[in-house]
This record gives structure tokens, C-alpha cells and sequence, in this order.
């Protein structure tokens, strides 16, 4: 049995774009700007395959900073990350709900189950 | 203001094609992210949360209104039209793309302004009184030598890679409105008691962040012209001696603490021994040339307070609140300086739309001799306005929502981006900000209340200086939610001091009443006249603590 630390699943791939920084979710067959389109891994085989394509877009500098988080699926069917930090990032700044995906994606937010 | 020569010109454009090829480079594939990373951080450029942000140098908080004109251009052509006043005296935009960079450094260089010692292990941006050259309480402008300093560390070979980040303020005035005390190395410039010559103090070992410390003397009157050399005779020992091994142990506040004062007071004097001053200061023609571009405007010859004005706030009670609370005594009679705040209710703490700059820089360019001043609290001012001119300005600036009269007081909150924006982090600032603003909104109730700094910081790392708040907010991550830490009694000002931790942590809905307790202890038991942080320091942090506590016990009870 591996020592390796088991990834939380179900987990999705996050980075920032290299040429905008825009926040990107890994689709399976490239990036999205959109979470809902966001590839989630339910078994560890899966993170690691997400975890190696996180390193191959970083080495093949589509994005920096890639990494897995994990998530859980809301009733409306986005992976909405467990940690606040990641949350935020998924939407945009809480104090500008005019700004980020929340405004660039309409109803993003209320599938996402944000309240407020 | 002071006006690039040929060869600052030259010099921020070769910085420009410079990092303007390494960006073409990284975007190309040859330079990899670790490679970059050091590269843009020297040319103000961070990954955020949502996007590139690019923090821009406004030197010791000095804009011209064409320089502000820019920023308001950029924001709206590259960013989302506003931009963030941060806690040392410089403009960050949070929406920045990577490929937009060196076009964005390019107009900047074009009003002479850049991204340089906004980041990295350099001198940083220099930072001063907010009022220099016109504060009533002045010896000497420090503009002049925050600038000579500017340009002697500004690349400097030697200092480019120092242990950990390194930051200067100057002060030239009795009330230290830089938080010198807090700093790298603090100087304030001071007259020798027994000769009248104006000289430096120097205080060293100050800071924030994980480890807080007020900073400690190191000189007591160093004559000006010795002052670069004795600069590098400092530098010189935290470069060779500061910590490598652990960045949380690197800033010079660690050295100064583990050796003890006495110990780095003698280890720089020694090496300003072995210094020849007269090869390092800049030439006194040089010294002369910078200070005159600090050279009063033609202020006009003016009764102080006149009828006009008088009148004026007599029949506009608004307006009297909002020359009372945010004007400040000018040297020059019938002058004032004003604040502008950048804390309207419910907005974001330095938070300023490309509109509000173009407002800001036309009403500057109209009544303030198109000078603009950036306070390390978030907030603009207008440094030079006839008090004859006043209430029209006042009008203007209501007409754009730029007329809070709250600089100083309870709602006039300092709070770092936090985790809606940044990286680094642990907990959001700017909501607790906006949910205090609204508790206290009642512009009588915070006139009762008075002078009162509450500072926010979203992570230890303390940007928004909640060490030194009189009521000091930290937030931090505590079993999966936000948690906010109240500390108590801190002070950037004369009487510097850090602040005491009340109690556990709470709630970010939590927050507003904990600060109603504290505040109500205040108001109960404090002398006629007596400030929040007097009344603090007078009556101890206990009563403070008990009313804090108490509510938080029932609660778990």
C-alpha cells in the first residue's frame, strides 16, 4: 500500500491561465473557463490522471499553479469546492458579484449554491 | 513634484523592453514559471486569486493629476475600471492580463511611473507623511530625501537580493503620520537639540507581519550628509548577517531582536567607520537639484479662515462636518490640505472607479495645483486648496461620492484585499470592512465615538495593519471557516505599539457586535476629551477584555 497522501475525492484540476491568469477547471479534453464544465475525478486513478495532466499543461505552459481540489456536486450540478478559499475563487469576489464568473456565467452563482 | 531626468526616462524605458521580452519569452514557451516568477515579481506582477495583478509604484504617495489620468486609463482599457489604494501608498489592479503587461509598463512609463521595488527582496517603494510639505506641524518636507533615497536604492547592486523585502518611511513632521515605527528603517527628520541643524533619527528593526516589533533607535541624529552612507553601513550588516535559512526569521526586526540593538548599533557604526561619506552621499548639486522640484507652488497671499469660508460652513452643516473632520491644517494660511476619502459606506477600503480618478485629477488639476497625495490609510488627499475654495471643491466631490467626512474616525477602516482577492490570504477582509462601515454609518454616532483606526488584515502577513490598530482585526482560517482575531491598544503613530489578542476567535458575523462592546466600554468610562486609545491606555486592556469575553462565554454557554 502506498504511503502517498489519498487525494479527497470527488476532486477537480483548478490552475490560472498563463497568458490571461483567468481562474481554469481541466474539461478532460483541455481547459474551461466554466466549472460546470469541469472534469471531476471519483477514484484516486482518476485524480492522478488529473494531477498528471495538471503537471503536463504546467510544463507545456498553457497554465501556472495547477492543483486538485476537492469538491462536492450541488443540486445544481456544479463541483463546488469544499474549502471557502476555492469557492471564491470559482465565483469571483464575494464584494463584486459584478465581477468574475458570477457575472460572466448568469445563474452560475444559484447553481453553484451561493446564498449570498 | 519631482520630473524624471534623461536618465530615470532612459532607464524605466530600458526596464520596460526588458521585462516586455521576458514576458514574450514566457508567452513563447522559453522561459518556464519558476524562471518568470522572480522576473515579474521585480516588475510588480503577482498571481491572484482570479487573475494577474499588477501593483504600481506611486512614490512616498505622490501623484500629478496626469499621472492619475493614466492609472484611470489603464483601469478602464486593461482592468475593470477601478483600481486599489493599498497600505503602503501604492495602486494595485486585480485584473491584470499577462499578455497586457508590458503595453500597461509602457503608458505608465509615459507619465513617469512604473512597477520597480513593488515587490521581491529589494528596497522597497519609499513611503512618507501623506501631508509632506504642507503639514502645519513640518520641520522639513521628507519628499526630497525619500526621493534621494529612491534613486540611491533603486537597483542597487549590492541590495537587489537582500535576505527578505525591505521598507523605508520618512517622516518630517512632530506627528508621525508614516508609521515610521513600523518599518525596516524609520527615519524622521529632526533639529539637533544644541545646533538647530536639521538631521535624521534613525529607527530600525520595526514591522508587522507574523512577528510584529515597534522599531528601535539605532541613531538619534545622524547629520545629512552621512545618510547614504550610514543607509549602505545598515544594509551592508542585514545583508551579510540577516537570516537566509527561514524566511519568516529574514526581515532585519529578527536580526536587530536576536543580537540585541546595542550589538547592530555597533556593527554599523563600525562599518560606517570604514566608509568615506563624502563618496557615497550624492553630490550636494544633485541633493539641491531634487529638492528643488519640492518647491512650494505659488500660493497666493491669503487671509487664513476667510469670511467666504466661514459663511459657508456656518449655513452648511454638512459641509462644516466635512472640513472639520477630513481638512487638515496647512502651513500657509488661508490653505488646507483635505482627505478624500475612499471609504464611503459599503464600499471597499481603497477601492477608486476610473471615474472617481479622472474626478479626483481634474479637481486637483482646478483647486490643488494638480497634485495628488496617497495615504498609507487608503485614502487620497488634496494637499494645497484655498480655503476660499473649499465648499465648491466639497460640492464636486460629492457630486462623485468622494465627500465622506469620516478620515480618522471609526468607518475610516484600513483592510487589505483579503481572500476576494488575494493569494496569500486566510480569511476575507473587505466584508468585515463594509459590515463595520454600516454598524457605525450614523455620521453623529461616529463624531461621538471619534478618532478611532480599526485595521484589517486577511492573513498574518499584515497588509492591512492590524497590529497597530487601535482596534486591530486578524482573519484566519479556523476548522474549515473564517475566523476573525480582535487585538486591542496598537498604534502607528507616536505612541507606536502592537496591539494585545482579546479572546478567541470569531465569526466574521460576530465581528460588528464585539466592536459595539468595546467601543460602549469606551464610551463609558472615558475622560472628557479623552481619545478611544488614550481611554485604552489609561484604563488597561481588562475591562476591554471582560466585555469581550463576555458575550463570546454566554454564547458557547
Amino acid at each position: 500500500m502506498s504511503t502517498a497522501k489519498l487525494q479527497p475525492l470527488p476532486a477537480i484540476l483548478i490552475a490560472n491561465d498563463l497568458l490571461t491568469g483567468d481562474t481554469v477547471f481541466f474539461a478532460g479534453n483541455g481547459w474551461t473557463r466554466h466549472p460546470g464544465e469541469a472534469l471531476m475525478a471519483e477514484d484516486q486513478a482518476a485524480s492522478l490522471r488529473l494531477g498528471e495532466a495538471g503537471q503536463e499543461a504546467m510544463r507545456l505552459n498553457q497554465v501556472v499553479d495547477a492543483y486538485l481540489v476537492d469538491v462536492d456536486l450541488s443540486a445544481g450540478g456544479i463541483p463546488v469546492p469544499r474549502h471557502f478559499r476555492e469557492r471564491f475563487r470559482l465565483l469571483g469576489p464575494t464584494i463584486r458579484p459584478d465581477l468574475g464568473k458570477q457575472a460572466e456565467f448568469p445563474g452560475l452563482a444559484a447553481q453553484a449554491g451561493r446564498t449570498r | 513634484m519631482y520630473r524624471y531626468d534623461e536618465f530615470d526616462a532612459a532607464f524605466v524605458r530600458d526596464r520596460v523592453a526588458q521585462f516586455s521580452a521576458q514576458v514574450q519569452r514566457r508567452l513563447a514557451g522559453a522561459l518556464t514559471e519558476d524562471e518568470f516568477k522572480p522576473l515579474r515579481l521585480q516588475n510588480g506582477v503577482y498571481l491572484q486569486l482570479h487573475a494577474y495583478m499588477l501593483r504600481i509604484a506611486i512614490p512616498y504617495g505622490t501623484l500629478s493629476a496626469r499621472q492619475l489620468r493614466q492609472l484611470a486609463l489603464i483601469g478602464e482599457r486593461f482592468d475593470r475600471s477601478y483600481g486599489h489604494f493599498t497600505t503602503r501608498q501604492n495602486l494595485q489592479f486585480n485584473w491584470i492580463q499577462l499578455k497586457d503587461v508590458p503595453e500597461i509598463l509602457s503608458l505608465l512609463a509615459d507619465v513617469e511611473m512604473h512597477a520597480i521595488q513593488t515587490s521581491g527582496n529589494c528596497i522597497r517603494n519609499v513611503t512618507a507623511d501623506q501631508f509632506a510639505g504642507v503639514a502645519a506641524d513640518e520641520i522639513e518636507d521628507p519628499r526630497p530625501v525619500a526621493e534621494l533615497i529612491r534613486q540611491w536604492s533603486t537597483a542597487h547592486p549590492e541590495f537587489s537580493f537582500l535576505p527578505r523585502k525591505f521598507k523605508i518611511a520618512v517622516t518630517g513632521a512632530a506627528e508621525d503620520r508614516a508609521a515610521v515605527a513600523v518599518h525596516d528603517i524609520g527615519l524622521r527628520i529632526v533639529r539637533h537639540p544644541e545646533t538647530g541643524e536639521t538631521g535624521y533619527a534613525v529607527l530600525v528593526g520595526g514591522g508587522l507581519g507574523r512577528t510584529p516589533m515597534v522599531g528601535k533607535w539605532v541613531r538619534e541624529f545622524l547629520p545629512k550628509p552621512h545618510l547614504l552612507a550610514y543607509l549602505e553601513a545598515l544594509m551592508r550588516v542585514y545583508n551579510a548577517e540577516g537570516r537566509r535559512d527561514n524566511k519568516y526569521k529574514a526581515r532585519v526586526k529578527i536580526l536587530v531582536h536576536e543580537i540585541g540593538i546595542e550589538a547592530f548599533r555597533a556593527r554599523v557604526e563600525a562599518e560606517f567607520a570604514r566608509l568615506d561619506p563624502s563618496r557615497i552621499q550624492a553630490d550636494a548639486e544633485e541633493v539641491a537639484r531634487i529638492a528643488r522640484y519640492f518647491a512650494a507652488p505659488a500660493y497666493a497671499d491669503l487671509p487664513d479662515n476667510p469670511p467666504a469660508f466661514r459663511r459657508a460652513r456656518a449655513a452648511n452643516p454638512e459641509f462644516d462636518r466635512w472640513a472639520a473632520q477630513n481638512g487638515f491644517p496647512h502651513k500657509v494660511p488661508g490653505y488646507q490640505a483635505v482627505t478624500l476619502s475612499l471609504k464611503g459606506i459599503g464600499e471597499a477600503p481603497g477601492d477608486i472607479s476610473s471615474a472617481g480618478m479622472r474626478l479626483v485629477a481634474d479637481l486637483a488639476d482646478r483647486y490643488s495645483f494638480g497634485e495628488i497625495r496617497v495615504t498609507h490609510a487608503q485614502n487620497l488627499v488634496l494637499p494645497d486648496v484655498r480655503q476660499d475654495e473649499l465648499f465648491d471643491l466639497w460640492q464636486a466631490l460629492a457630486a462623485g461620492g468622494l465627500a465622506t467626512a469620516n478620515a480618522g474616525l471609526i468607518t475610516d477602516i484600513i483592510a487589505c484585499p483579503g481572500l476576494d482577492y488575494c493569494a496569500l490570504a486566510t480569511a476575507r477582509s473587505i466584508p468585515i470592512a463594509q459590515a463595520l462601515a454600516r454598524r457605525f454609518a450614523s455620521p453623529e454616532r461616529q463624531q461621538e465615538i471619534g478618532p478611532l483606526a480599526i485595521k484589517i488584515s486577511g492573513c498574518i502577513n499584515a497588509c492591512g495593519h492590524h497590529h497597530v490598530g487601535h482596534i486591530g482585526i486578524l482573519g484566519l482560517e479556523k476548522r474549515g471557516e473564517e475566523s476573525y482575531q480582535i487585538t486591542l491598544g496598537g498604534d502607528a503613530g507616536n505612541a507606536s505599539a502592537i496591539g494585545e489578542i482579546l479572546g478567541p476567535g470569531l465569526g466574521a458575523e460576530d465581528v460588528p457586535d464585539a466592536i459595539e462592546r468595546l467601543v460602549a466600554v469606551y464610551l463609558a468610562h472615558r475622560q472628557p476629551g479623552e481619545l478611544f486609545v488614550e481611554s485604552v491606555r489609561r484604563l488597561g486592556i481588562e475591562p476591554f477584555k471582560t466585555a469581550f469575553n463576555a458575550e463570546i462565554h454566554h454564547d458557547a454557554a
